[in-house]
């Protein structure tokens, strides 16, 4: 025993050490048992090739690759054509150059600051990397032909015959192809977030979007400056505010109606279940099946099968979330129940309640905590349900987070709608508890 | 005096009750709006929907039905794929425990831990329990491609927030005797824990424990729907190629599991728990 200190064990008598050992025994050999299953799981998940063929470099890039967004300097060689715009986006591009980005499609210069510099000629480049030199690169004869200062090629360049790129820091990419030569800049922010990059509103400070939303002097005819406003922030076409705000409305949606719905035919059917007010074991053992049928089922087969039959939507969502929590707040009812005090139902018999007044003034005050704390719990975890089975196909922000995750090429919109479920979650997690402190007085502390 | 009590007692039960009737008749307008404001946002009606609600079902057996005894071999088939959800499940609730055992010592205000860490713990808890699985799943299974260690690791992660918040309300209620005692003797604060809380603690936190791993069996089978292996991806395939009898049949096993894990860890509480340690 290695927690018990040398001293300690010399004036320990012999059946208590005796008895300490015994009582260890139980614990050891759960505790080999499961560092054995920990093993067996490692070669089952095959975790060392897993380690071997993981791209933290790609993590790291996507995190940063949230918070940043790039502006690309295209010039296409089959087009002959040359634009600047945010993420390659066609309704993103610069009408005008920026100012580090100077000349026209056939010569041109991209300053992407701290002395590193890109000059474009025709179908060459030059690019200066302070501390390392110049590079060039000029496409011959469907070869990319470049050339380096002297010394060891650095591990951020590669260069082959069909492609090079080059990327000295984080926020510098040159791209080069026989189709087309990319020079990328990254900038922190998020980019086009309030107002689409065409809108005449990009870029305005908050102080000019209040003078001009009490302004008079309309910027779209048809509506007052405060509601075009509004309306440019609602429908960017990007980022997509309303189309995500009324998903996270879908979601929340699903959560309380599918609790409600539960609780609401739960509770009638725990009292069905329940032995102390059902004397029918048949029916009471045919509702508890029932109960764990609709539980075992699992929300989601529920929403598979529902999906199916409604579409997608929070309908759909609502319902699974509605089965299969009837039958797990169905048992916690009904087990609450089979607990209640005797006394307080016969006392209301005694004044001559009837059945139905038994129930509800003997009853209903007893199981009330019970009933609200759970309920209150439920909605809290299917919110985070809710989540999950939309990205199955249910609809709501876990189809929008599937789908941005699958569709865009820029982690800026994931994570926008990462944090919203976030704070989302946080919400209903901080709304739930302290319902449940201000409803259930002198219950639970937290 | 009496009569004027009387008065004001059966006014305030009239009052009482006037707004229990009315909450009860907002939160049913609440609930109807609910559904019709869901219903429209559907792509599919409430009504057209009810009548297919049972076609899909329906399909999918008779189609198992058409295979007679070929869909019996099916359930060997899919074995795999279930022992990997169960194998992700038990990880995450194993590491997720030891975790959550951590931070449920660390966040009790009987256990002697410097106070200036429980808040800080507890915040920690709170926010690793309300992260979705889901995120972490998506995310893990980008950058280490698509596997069931990031199922695992998700699960996980949720869990020991879960549990390190109900295993330090066990903590909490325990009796602190045994604690000043094994203090008296000269044990540290490490000897205090192992001998006076964990033998106190044990049986609630298996009943949480066995809890929980039935809850991460649904959730990794979930989560195996993005990707991250397991019965869930070989439903999302089965179900994308309309293969109705391994639909029927993964369905089927998933059930089966799961009643089986419900069923066993209501056994295992209430035989090696004990009843009063059933919660």
């Amino acid at each position: 025993m290695a927690v018990i200190s040398d001293q300690g064990a010399a004036v320990m008598a012999e059946p208590v050490r005796i008895s300490v050992k015994k009582a260890s025994a139980v614990p050891m050999l759960l505790l080999a048992g499961v560092v054995l299953y920990l093993f067996y799981a490692w070669t089952a998940f095959d975790i060392t090739a897993l380690l071997a063929r993981a791209q933290l470099s790609k993590g790291a890039l996507l995190i940063s690759d949230a918070v940043a967004y790039k502006t690309h300097v295209t010039k296409n060689f089959r087009r002959g054509d040359f634009e600047v715009a945010i993420e390659g986006e066609r309704h993103a591009t610069f009408k005008t150059l920026p100012d580090w980005v100077t000349g026209d499609a056939n010569k041109f210069t991209v300053d992407l600051g701290e002395g590193y510099v890109v000059r474009v000629e025709d179908k060459s480049l030059a690019f200066e990397v302070p501390d390392y030199g110049i590079i060039r690169s000029k496409l011959v004869d469907g070869k990319i032909v470049t050339q380096v200062p002297d010394g060891p090629v650095p591990e951020w360049l590669k260069i082959r015959d069909v492609k090079f790129e080059a990327r000295p820091t984080f926020s510098r990419r040159v791209q080069f192809t026989r189709a087309k030569l990319e020079i990328h800049k990254f900038q922190y922010g998020w980019e086009n977030f309030w107002f689409p990059f065409t809108s005449e509103l990009h870029g305005k400070s908050f102080g000019e979007l209040v003078s001009l939303a009490t302004s008079d002097d309309r910027l779209n005819p048809d509506q007052a400056n405060w509601q075009y406003i509004l309306s440019s922030f609602w429908g960017n076409p990007e980022w997509q505010h309303g189309h995500v705000a009324v998903a996270l409305f879908e979601t929340i949606l699903m959560a309380v109606l599918g609790t409600v719905t539960a609780a609401f035919c739960g509770l009638p059917l725990a009292f069905v279940a329940a032995s102390n007010f059902n004397p029918n074991s048949t029916v009471r053992f045919v509702v508890r099946r029932v109960f764990d049928f609709v539980r075992g089922i699992d929300m989601l087969i529920w929403s598979l099968i529902f999906i199916r039959a409604f579409g997608l939507g929070p309908l759909t969502g609502s319902l699974a979330i509605a089965f299969t929590d009837t039958g797990s707040l169905g048992k916690l009812f009904s087990e609450a129940l089979e607990n209640i005090d005797r006394k307080q139902v016969e006392g209301v018999g005694a004044t001559g309640a009837n059945r139905w007044q038994r129930y509800r003034f003997g009853v209903i005050p007893q199981i009330l905590p019970v009933f609200t704390s759970q309920f209150l719990y439920y909605v809290e975890s299917n919110t985070r349900s809710a989540t999950v089975i939309g990205a199955l196909g249910a609809g709501g922000i876990g189809l929008v987070l599937v789908e941005t995750m699958r569709t865009s090429r820029d982690w800026e919109n994931t994570f926008y709608i990462i944090s919203l479920i976030i704070v989302m979650v946080f919400m209903m997690d901080g709304a739930s508890s302290w319902l449940r402190r201000k409803l259930i007085a002198g219950g639970e502390s937290r | 005096m009496v009569e004027v009590m009387r008065q004001e007692v059966l006014a305030l039960e009239g009052r009482r009750r006037l707004y229990t009737g009315l909450s009860l008749a907002l939160l049913l307008a609440v609930v109807l709006s609910g559904y019709s404001e869901a219903s429209a946002l559907n792509s599919g009606g409430f009504l057209q929907g009810l009548s297919k609600f049972f076609d899909y079902p329906a399909q999918i057996v008779m189609q198992a039905w058409d295979q007679g005894w070929a869909f019996w071999a099916l359930f060997p088939k899919f074995l795999p794929a279930l022992i990997e959800t169960l194998n992700i499940a038990a990880v995450a609730t194993l590491i997720g425990a030891v975790f959550a055992m951590i931070l449920s010592l660390l966040s009790s205000r009987n256990l002697e831990v410097p106070p200036a860490v429980i808040p800080v713990v507890r915040r920690i808890m709170d926010i690793m329990r309300a992260f979705p699985e889901l995120i972490i799943a998506l995310f893990l299974i980008f950058v280490l491609g698509a596997s069931p260690v990031p199922a695992a690791i998700a699960v996980a992660f949720h869990t020991s927030g879960a549990l390190g918040k109900l295993f330090s309300e066990v903590n909490e209620n325990i009796d602190v005797k045994p604690l000043e005692g094994l203090k008296a003797v000269g044990g540290n604060w490490l000897q205090r824990v192992r001998f006076g809380v964990i033998p106190q603690v044990l049986p609630n936190y298996s009943s949480y424990f066995l809890l929980r791993f039935e809850i991460n069996v649904r959730a990794s089978a979930i989560l195996g729907f993005v990707g991250a292996g397991g019965i869930g991806t070989e439903l999302s395939r089965a179900i994308g190629w309309g293969a109705g009898s391994e639909t029927a049949a993964l369905f089927l096993m998933l059930f089966l599991s799961i009643v089986a894990i419900d069923q066993l860890s209501s056994y295992l509480r209430r035989h090696f728990v004990g009843a009063d340690n059933f919660s």
